[in-house]
């Protein structure tokens, strides 16, 4: 079969608040996607995760768009439709830097569990910006997980003067528990970005 | 799948790919990284993202000639823009969140941050969602966006784009890219587009589509998606 070539990626610019995190801006348009990923109902136990993202000369960015993509708190990853579920998780969060005054994204989720095969807690997080071409992949580990970080596959093939960059550190916070990720897009504290190898099946 | 072969592809083609750094579009000198990015290897079922059900999206959410609609209708050429979604083998990607903006016709956005001396449009918002059907189809309503004018330097303007968000199957199919109309003299002069290699240039550039016009009612133009990697398991 014959491939076909790649659709090319280009930047989300800095006006993609009113389609895609429409709410959170206060437009007059709902959202599929937000930042609270659970309801009372969604077992687990229930955290924060909050940063900011740092360019190049340490400024924080006030027009990216983040997106978290996580495991339930039994490590099981949803396939079945975001609103036709009962429990409220919906496996997928998004926000943009725009609307507070320090520049942080803020969620509300429950802390993940570990999906098997060696592989500690984690999120996925997708980052998008004016300024970068590209879809930016890195990873949330949680820094109360020292044991299983150092077993999780990944984990261990970064290079390990860089693995930090991917720890959210855990706070308490007026009796809730935070997590802190800080995201630097350059230097000395760059954060580790990913890229997904694919196995990819020709029939 | 008796006869499957098992290959690595790069998610990231720079073939057709735009590089992380191109220094002419400003933004990117300190947004970009500069150290390699690390590959991850994982099964296809854990990189699986949520799907969608049609009840999330509204009746409206595919007619931006409607969905904002205040005292009259919006302004401006009015259009349809339709496509399929694919994967690289040309399989149709089925139940693909398709999420769009814009500016309105005179090359204004809404967002609030947005200073450009153009004026809005009462009747258009400029966002638009749709999921995509069991052959991979889309197809939304809209008003051809004018062309803007930005910082990056003197005298820059942005070709007429759409700007267009893709969530497939899998956590490689997260796609944002932007759609341009046939024979833009901007093309040139634009940085975000010519940071594209030339040779794939062309994969941005809607067709005009005379035959799916509708007579007395709105021009048409073809937008494909193929997004990177093989198509999983459909969505039932």
């Amino acid at each position: 079969m014959e491939k076909l070539r790649q659709t090319p990626s280009q930047t989300v610019g800095p006006f993609f608040a009113y389609s895609l995190t429409a709410e959170q801006y206060g437009y007059d348009y709902n959202s599929l996607i937000n930042g609270l990923l659970i309801n009372h109902d969604t077992e687990g136990e229930r955290i924060y995760i909050t940063g900011r993202i740092y360019d190049g000369k340490g400024q924080t960015i006030p027009d990216a768009l983040i997106e978290l993509w996580q495991a339930d708190a039994n490590g099981q990853y949803r396939s079945l439709p975001i609103h036709q579920k009962n429990d409220g998780f919906t496996g997928l969060g998004r926000l943009g830097t725009g609307t507070d005054v320090q520049d942080r994204f803020l969620f509300t989720t429950i802390k993940p569990g570990s999906i098997g095969d060696g592989q500690a807690p984690h999120i996925n997080i997708i980052l998008f910006m004016r300024g970068s071409l590209h879809r930016l992949y890195t990873r949330l580990y949680f820094s109360d997980e020292s044991a299983t970080n150092s077993q999780d596959e990944l984990f261990n093939t970064i290079p390990e003067e860089r693995r930090n960059t991917l720890i959210a550190q855990r706070k308490q916070n007026a009796g809730r528990i935070e997590y802190h990720f800080d995201i630097y897009m350059q230097g000395e504290k760059e954060t580790v970005f990913l890229m997904y190898i694919t196995n990819d099946v020709i029939s | 799948m008796e006869n499957s072969q098992l290959i690595e592809v790069e998610p990231i083609n720079f073939n057709v790919q735009p590089p992380h750094l191109y220094s002419e579009y400003k933004s990117t000198i300190l947004r970009s990284p500069t150290k390699p990015l690390i590959p991850v290897k994982e099964q296809l079922k854990d990189l699986s993202l949520p799907a969608f059900g049609d009840s999330a999206i509204g009746k409206w959410d595919h007619d931006l000639t409607k969905n904002a609609r205040k005292n009259g209708e919006p302004i401006g050429e009015r259009i349809k823009v339709s496509g399929k979604v694919m994967d690289e083998y040309g399989r149709p990607l089925r139940n693909v969140l398709v999420e769009i903006w814009q500016a309105n016709a005179a090359g204004r956005y809404i967002h609030k941050a947005e200073i450009h001396d153009a004026p809005l449009d009462p009747n258009f918002l400029g966002a638009g969602r749709m999921l995509t059907d069991r052959e991979g189809r889309y197809s939304f309503y809209t008003i051809k966006p004018g062309a803007y004018p930005w910082g990056n330097h003197f005298n820059a303007w942005r070709p007429n784009h759409i700007h267009f968000s893709v969530i497939g199957h899998q956590i490689g199919h997260r796609l944002v890219t932007q759609m341009y109309f046939p024979g833009d003299p901007l093309f040139e002069f634009d940085p975000i587009f010519q940071s594209v290699p030339k040779h794939a240039r062309e994969l941005l550039i809607a067709k005009f589509r005379m035959d799916w016009t509708e007579p007395e009612f709105a021009l048409a133009y073809e937008f494909n998606i193929v997004l990177n990697g093989k198509c999983q398991t459909p969505f039932e």
